[in-house]
C-alpha cells in the first residue's frame, strides 16, 4: 500500500528548472533511495518532501490526501535531517537532544536514552557539543530522529561524516524504524548501509527546450 | 505553550554560556551615552536639556548590534530549517526569539536609562516616564527589527543593510518616546504619548512575527 507519493513533480531553483515529471511512491516499512549526480535535485527534491520548499507543479500525498491541505499534519509527522547538523556547540549532547524533544512537545527521557544508545554516545552525553567531531555531531543529529519519533524520516546525505560503525548504526536505526512501518527517503553518494527502491534523479532532468521554458 | 517557553529559555541559556551580545550591547550603551558630556561639552543645562534624546538615540541603536545575529546563527547551523518544520507555528517561534532578544538587551536597557539619566543631569521628575517609555518603545524596536534581521539574512553586509533598512522603521517609537518624557519634564500628561507607544507595540505583536515568519520562509527556499 502506498503512503507517501508524488505525482508530476516539478522544481525550479533561481531561474534553473532542476527536474519536472518526476513522480515516486513509497510503501509503508519501506526506503526510497535518491540518486544522481550533483545538483540533480536530491536535496530539493528533500526539500520540497519536507514542505520547505514549494514544487512548481505537481502534488504530494499522504495516504492519498494531499498533503498541502494539512501543512501543519505534515510537518509533525516527518522528520527531516540536512545537511547541516542543528547542534548547538554551547549546549551538552544531552541538552541538545532535551531541548528539540520539548520542541516537538514531548518529555520521553527514556526516548532520549535509546537515542543516545542507538548512535553509540551513551558515554558522551554530557560532553558540550562543541567538542564533538564532525562524525559525533552528525550522530547526535540522527538521535534527535529516535528522541521525538516520526512516520516519515527525509534524510539528506544522513552518513556524511560516519565511520564504519556510524553506518552500522544507522542501518539498523532505519531497520527499526522501518519494522515499525515508519517510511525513509534518504539521499546518499556512497553506500548508506540501506536497501530500498532506487530513485535517479537524472532520469527526471528537464530536456533542453523545457528548461528554457 | 510549553514549546515557545522551551525556545526563549533556549535563546537566554545560549545567551548565557557564550557569553552573549548582551553585555556588549549594554556596556555600548552606556559608553555612547556616557561620550555625550565629553563631545557637547559639560554645561548641564545643555545636557539636561538633549538628555531624553541621547538615551533613546543611543538605546535604539544599542539595541540594533544585536539584532544582526538573531537569526544568523539559526540559518548557518541548519536550526532554522528544524525551527521551520516544529509543530510551532514559524511566527510564534519568531515572537518567541524576539522575545529573548528583548529580555537580553531591551529590558537591561530600559533598567541602566536612569542611572545614565542622572550622569546627564536629567530632572528626576522624567524617570518614571522613561522607564516606562522604554518599556513600552523597546519591546517594539525589537519586534520590527526581527523583520529587518530575516529580511536582510543571506545578505551580504547585512548588518550595515539591517542598519539602513531598519533606523527609518524606528522613528515613530522614538518620536512617541521622547515626546512622552519631555511632557512629563516639562509638567504635561505623558499619557497620550504613552498610548501610542503602546499601540504601536499592539500593532508590532501582531504584525511583525507575521511578517518575519514570511521573510524566514523565503530565505529557506
Amino acid at each position: 500500500m502506498t503512503l507517501f507519493a508524488g505525482h508530476d513533480l516539478a522544481c525550479r531553483r533561481g531561474e534553473r528548472l532542476v527536474f519536472t515529471g518526476l513522480s515516486f511512491r513509497v510503501a509503508a516499512g519501506s526506503a526510497l533511495l535518491l540518486r544522481g549526480p550533483n545538483g540533480s535535485g536530491k536535496s530539493s527534491l528533500l526539500r520540497c518532501m519536507a514542505g520547505l520548499l514549494a514544487p512548481v507543479a505537481g502534488t504530494q500525498t499522504w495516504n492519498d490526501r494531499p498533503i498541502a491541505l494539512d501543512a501543519d499534519a505534515h510537518r509533525g509527522r516527518l522528520r527531516y535531517l540536512g545537511h547541516q547538523d542543528a547542534v548547538k556547540p554551547a549546549l551538552t549532547v544531552l541538552e541538545n537532544l532535551v531541548l528539540w524533544q520539548q520542541l516537538h512537545g514531548r518529555h520521553d527521557v527514556a526516548a532520549i536514552g535509546r537515542g543516545l544508545a542507538g548512535v553509540g554516545l551513551d558515554r558522551l552525553a554530557e560532553l558540550p557539543a562543541r567538542l564533538l567531531s564532525a562524525g559525533q555531531r552528525r550522530r547526535v543529529a540522527l538521535a534527535r530522529l529516535l528522541a521525538s519519533p516520526a512516520p516519515l524520516w527525509l534524510l539528506d546525505e544522513p552518513t556524511t561524516a560516519l565511520d564504519d560503525d556510524g553506518v552500522a548504526c544507522f542501518a539498523r536505526m532505519v531497520g527499526d524504524h522501518r519494522a515499525t512501518g515508519g517510511v525513509v527517503v534518504l539521499s546518499s553518494h556512497g553506500d548508506p548501509g540501506v536497501a530500498g527502491d532506487v530513485l535517479a534523479l537524472a532520469d527526471f532532468a528537464p530536456t533542453a527546450a523545457e528548461a528554457e521554458s | 505553550m510549553s514549546a515557545f517557553l522551551a525556545l526563549v529559555r533556549r535563546d537566554l541559556q545560549l545567551a548565557m554560556r557564550q557569553g552573549s551580545d548582551a553585555a556588549l550591547v549594554l556596556i555600548f550603551y552606556l559608553l555612547a551615552v556616557l561620550l555625550f558630556p565629553f563631545g557637547v561639552g559639560p554645561e548641564p543645562n545643555i545636557l539636561a536639556r538633549i538628555s531624553t534624546g541621547v538615551l533613546w538615540v543611543t538605546a535604539l541603536l544599542a539595541a540594533l548590534l544585536a539584532l544582526e545575529r538573531l537569526f544568523v546563527s539559526e540559518y548557518e547551523d541548519g536550526s532554522l530549517d528544524q525551527l521551520a518544520l516544529l509543530p510551532l507555528p514559524l511566527s510564534l517561534v519568531v515572537l518567541a526569539k524576539v522575545l529573548a532578544h528583548w529580555l537580553l538587551t531591551g529590558l537591561p536597557l530600559t533598567l541602566l536609562a536612569p542611572f545614565l539619566a542622572i550622569a546627564l543631569g536629567m530632572d528626576q521628575a522624567g524617570y518614571p516616564v522613561l522607564v516606562l517609555a522604554l518599556a513600552l518603545g523597546t519591546p517594539s524596536l525589537s519586534l520590527i527589527g526581527g523583520l529587518g534581521a530575516a529580511l536582510t539574512l543571506g545578505a551580504r553586509r547585512g548588518g550595515a543593510l539591517l542598519a539602513l533598512l531598519i533606523l527609518p522603521l524606528y522613528i515613530p517609537t522614538l518620536i512617541f518616546g521622547v515626546a512622552a518624557v519631555d511632557a512629563s519634564l516639562s509638567g504635561l500628561a505623558a499619557l497620550p504619548h504613552l498610548a501610542i507607544l503602546g499601540a504601536l507595540l499592539l500593532a508590532a505583536i501582531p504584525l511583525c512575527p507575521w511578517a518575519t515568519a514570511a521573510a524566514l520562509r523565503q530565505a529557506l527556499e
